[in-house]
């Protein structure tokens, strides 16, 4: 398990330093930070004093070399719009998209597990089909037509839900900012955590399905039947647990496109979530936070796929973790 | 006794209404980089300025000056005006204000980057008393009080001893604010919202600005933010898109308010990267080839202005009558005679979110070129990567907006059609690289021309020469619009040059 852990370490060191590289060597394609910074009236040598002063002149390895000896001691550069380090803006802004992110995953447990074990129990059942037809759909329309949908039918038709940002909030613990413990906040969360579901759901249904399907047609299903266990317990107990072990496969390779869905829903929102955060400064041209972001967002993932194996293990025994993941 | 409850009423009535406090909620698509209304000369940190600062004068609806700080102005010689102050106002500090302030907030923006270029031109300020001050020019500038519009007096006992200005970095000015404005800033989140509440002390008792609190919110989609304003999460946005202007306006209980504006819309042709464009009858026949009015007809749904020259008709050099031409087989004949008839390629590039449907401005441009010939490889890039290539030149054919900070048809001459000079300045975004030096000095013989008659002369001769030389191609002046909740006043609170005075904006309840 300890050695386990330590190459998830090593691994996750070795990710961030080539995304690193990446978002560095793309920084200059994103167009000219000052720009961004002064009037259209600034000279261009008043300009490029300011590209000198932020050291935007030097060459790539100096650059990348002042930003890895910062990155070490745990500063990854600053932020040239909110002028504060820019992992601190990301982790102010971190607890909105994990809120969103934790309820659009908690309301696609909710429904796809009983729709897909639902769908495999009874295939020709109207409602099956009815499932499978409109999971199809989910499948191939895209999140923001969902988004712009939703906000159309549920805020301005219907006027039930607010149609962006993310409302009152309250504090934890002292520990963050959430937007979970009061009316007003959940409201908000409700349309952008509904289309991130809607847009995550479909797949799990499905893959639930095929799964369940499969594990019912096993000897030891057939068995417990034989043995008389009660219909609940061999669904839910023997066969839903065997069906889950691919779906937590695909579900820590689904994190990937959470967070690229998150972009979009918060973008679609105003949720002043990462993602949110991160359109921004890829229009500002806020360089630092971009690296920034996408050295967390690296960090994240490496962190979910541990805990993937991790859970991994707890359903299935027989995985050996040592052997696994590297 | 009669009277005795009417006054009950009256002052019970009042009580009720100062009870009932009234909240604005305004989405704009951008929010101040900083608080500290000198760091950068751009629309959103102007429209704070409005809110939280006063401006010793500004523009009224009709383009004429209305006294604010300044309560009146007199010329005492060529180079020198005298400004009378506002008494008995005072900062949200509790600071009173006086010409110890004005004179302050001039030095300081006669240091900041941004605003330095246009406050070059005043010399020094000096205070003859606590109420009056004398702004002495370096030579006879016709636009001093047009600059004038962009002083907001601060604090000069708040700010003093910390107000360095730093483009990346936290400054003291950059996170707290002292001004005499309508409203005062009591909270913000960098980004997300700003809130401000209404200045109980506020000079001016003749506002009839009402709301008690606002909260500002950048939405920078324009889907959403029409979203927001439909289902009643906001009251009042900028901007609107065109295409969904006609659809908000089925929708009842929203007003939408248009003006036209000053921002001309160009394109440049360069001379120094393409030969061709080096003869006037290719330009001309350009010129003649794209028809601003279809552009604004079909693409901006008639929300801008179709352009013949840059000067917009509240600019001085502006000449009536001059309108975009179009005629394609004139412009055919041309080029047969310049020698092209076979046409030509060029490069193009544009900004894909800058201006209003930019992208498809372009593309509906490089379609009529083809017409004549042309083939155009057209280039779209966001406005952050646009501006980077436009500083190289790197496409023969570049769009560019402007919009005159002083309100005067110089600025747009010395920035676009002046020949590009490092070392003034001046040309800074003549992506032409068009030359005329009769032209500069008739640009620098305008700067100084006090006579109106003579400079209105000047000014009209340049516009012209650019005409008759074909010197860029004029598209169209870009309209504003906002939209509101019914009973939301905007419409006499709005302006041309997009700084909402919200201080005297009424609501109805």
């Amino acid at each position: 398990m300890l050695i386990f852990l330590l190459r998830r370490l090593l691994q996750a060191c070795f990710v961030m330093i080539i995304i690193s590289l990446i978002s560095f060597s793309i920084q200059d394609k994103l167009g000219d930070p000052v720009q961004q910074m002064v009037a259209m009236t600034v000279s261009p040598e008043e300009r490029n004093q300011l590209r000198n002063e932020l050291g935007l002149n030097d060459g790539f390895l100096i650059q990348y070399w002042r930003f890895a000896k910062g990155a070490i001691q745990g500063d990854l550069g600053t932020s040239y719009y909110y002028k504060e380090p820019a992992l601190d803006v990301i982790l102010e802004k971190l607890p909105a998209t994990l809120e969103l992110a934790f309820c659009a995953i908690l309301i696609v447990i909710l429904i796809a597990t009983p729709c897909g074990v639902m769908a495999a129990i009874k295939p020709k059942h109207i409602l099956s089909r009815l499932l499978m037809v409109t999971s199809s759909i989910g499948l191939s329309v895209p999140i923001f037509i969902v988004a712009i949908l939703m906000v159309y039918i549920f805020s301005i038709e219907l006027n039930i839900a607010p149609s962006f940002g993310r409302g009152q909030t309250t504090e934890v613990l002292g520990l963050w900012e959430s937007g979970l413990f009061n009316k007003n906040g959940l409201s908000h969360l409700l349309l952008p955590s509904l289309s991130l579901a809607i847009a995550l759901m479909p797949i799990f249904v499905r893959l639930i399905r095929a799964e369940m399907m499969d594990v019912l047609q096993s000897e030891y299903i057939r068995f417990a039947w034989s043995k008389g266990l009660s219909a609940r317990r061999i669904y839910f107990i023997h066969a839903l647990k065997n069906t889950m072990l691919p779906v937590i496969t695909v579900g820590g390779i689904q994190a990937g496109t959470l967070v690229a869905y998150t972009i979009l829903t918060e973008t679609i929102f105003q949720w002043p979530g990462m993602g949110f955060l991160f359109m921004d400064s890829v229009s500002r041209v806020d360089t630092p936070l971009v690296s920034a972001y996408l050295i967390v967002v690296g960090g994240i993932f490496v962190i979910t796929n541990t805990f993937v194996d991790l859970i991994y293990g707890l359903f299935n025994p027989t995985v050996r973790l040592a052997s696994h993941g590297l | 006794m009669k009277i005795k409850v009417i006054i009950a009423c009256c002052l019970a009535l009042l009580l009720y209404n100062k009870a009932v406090a009234t909240t604005l909620k305004i989405a704009y698509d951008t929010d101040p980089v900083s608080l500290d209304p000198h760091e950068q000369l751009s629309e959103s940190t102007l429209q704070f300025s409005h809110l939280v600062f006063d401006p010793l004068l500004r523009w009224n609806k009709n383009g004429q000056f209305e006294a604010r700080l300044a309560t009146k102005w007199e010329r005492l010689d060529s180079h020198t005006m005298r400004f009378f102050l506002r008494k008995n106002v005072v900062f949200s500090t509790g600071n009173t204000f006086s010409s110890k302030d004005v004179a302050y907030t001039i030095e300081r923006l006669k240091k900041s980057p941004d605003f330095r270029a246009m406050f070059d031109t005043i010399d020094k300020v000096t205070m003859v008393d606590e109420y009056t001050i004398d702004v002495h020019t370096t030579y006879t500038n016709p636009l001093l009080l047009n600059i004038m519009t962009y002083v907001f007096p601060i604090d000069k006992a708040f700010y003093q001893g910390k107000d360095q200005i730093i483009k990346y970095g936290e400054t003291f000015a950059s996170r707290n604010v002292s001004g005499t404005g309508p409203y005062i800033l009591d909270n913000r989140e960098l980004g997300s919202w700003m809130e401000l509440t209404r200045n109980p002390n506020y000079w001016d008792k003749n506002s009839k600005g009402n709301a008690d609190k606002i909260i500002l919110t950048p939405i920078r989609t324009d889907s959403t933010r029409l979203a927001a304003l439909l289902s009643g999460d906001v009251d009042f946005i900028f901007p609107v898109s065109p295409i969904d202007i006609e659809r908000a306006k089925k929708v009842s209980g929203i007003q939408l308010v248009t003006l036209p504006s000053t921002r001309i819309l160009l394109l440049h042709m360069n001379q120094n990267r393409r030969k061709e464009f080096q003869d006037v009858r290719v330009r001309k026949a350009i010129n003649l080839a794209i028809n601003q009015a279809l552009i604004v007809d079909k693409i901006l749904k008639g929300y801008a202005t179709p352009a013949g020259q840059l000067s917009s008709d509240r600019f001085l050099g502006h000449i009536n009558g001059l309108e975009p031409e179009y005629d394609v087989e004139k412009a055919l004949e041309l080029m047969k005679e310049a020698g092209y008839e076979k046409g030509f390629r060029i490069s193009m590039m544009a900004p894909n979110n800058r201006y209003m449907s930019d992208e498809k401005v372009a593309q509906a441009i490089s379609a009529m070129l083809s017409r004549i010939g042309i083939t155009v490889e057209l280039k779209t890039l966001p406005k952050a990567q646009y501006f980077k290539e436009y500083d190289n030149r790197s496409a023969d054919m570049m769009m560019l907006g402007w919009q005159s900070d002083t309100m005067d048809s110089n600025n747009l001459f010395e920035f676009i059609i002046a020949c590009p000079d490092t070392n003034t300045g001046m040309g800074a975004y003549n992506a032409s690289e068009y030359c005329r030096p009769e032209i500069d000095a008739d640009i620098r013989q305008a700067n100084r021309e006090m006579n109106p008659e003579r400079r209105l002369r000047l000014l009209q001769q340049i516009e012209w020469k650019i005409y008759n030389d074909s010197a860029v191609v004029p598209l169209y002046w870009q309209s504003l619009t906002w939209a509101a909740k019914d009973g939301v006043n905007i419409k006499d609170i709005v302006n041309d040059q997009n700084y909402p005075h919200i201080g005297d904006l009424f609501i109805e309840e």
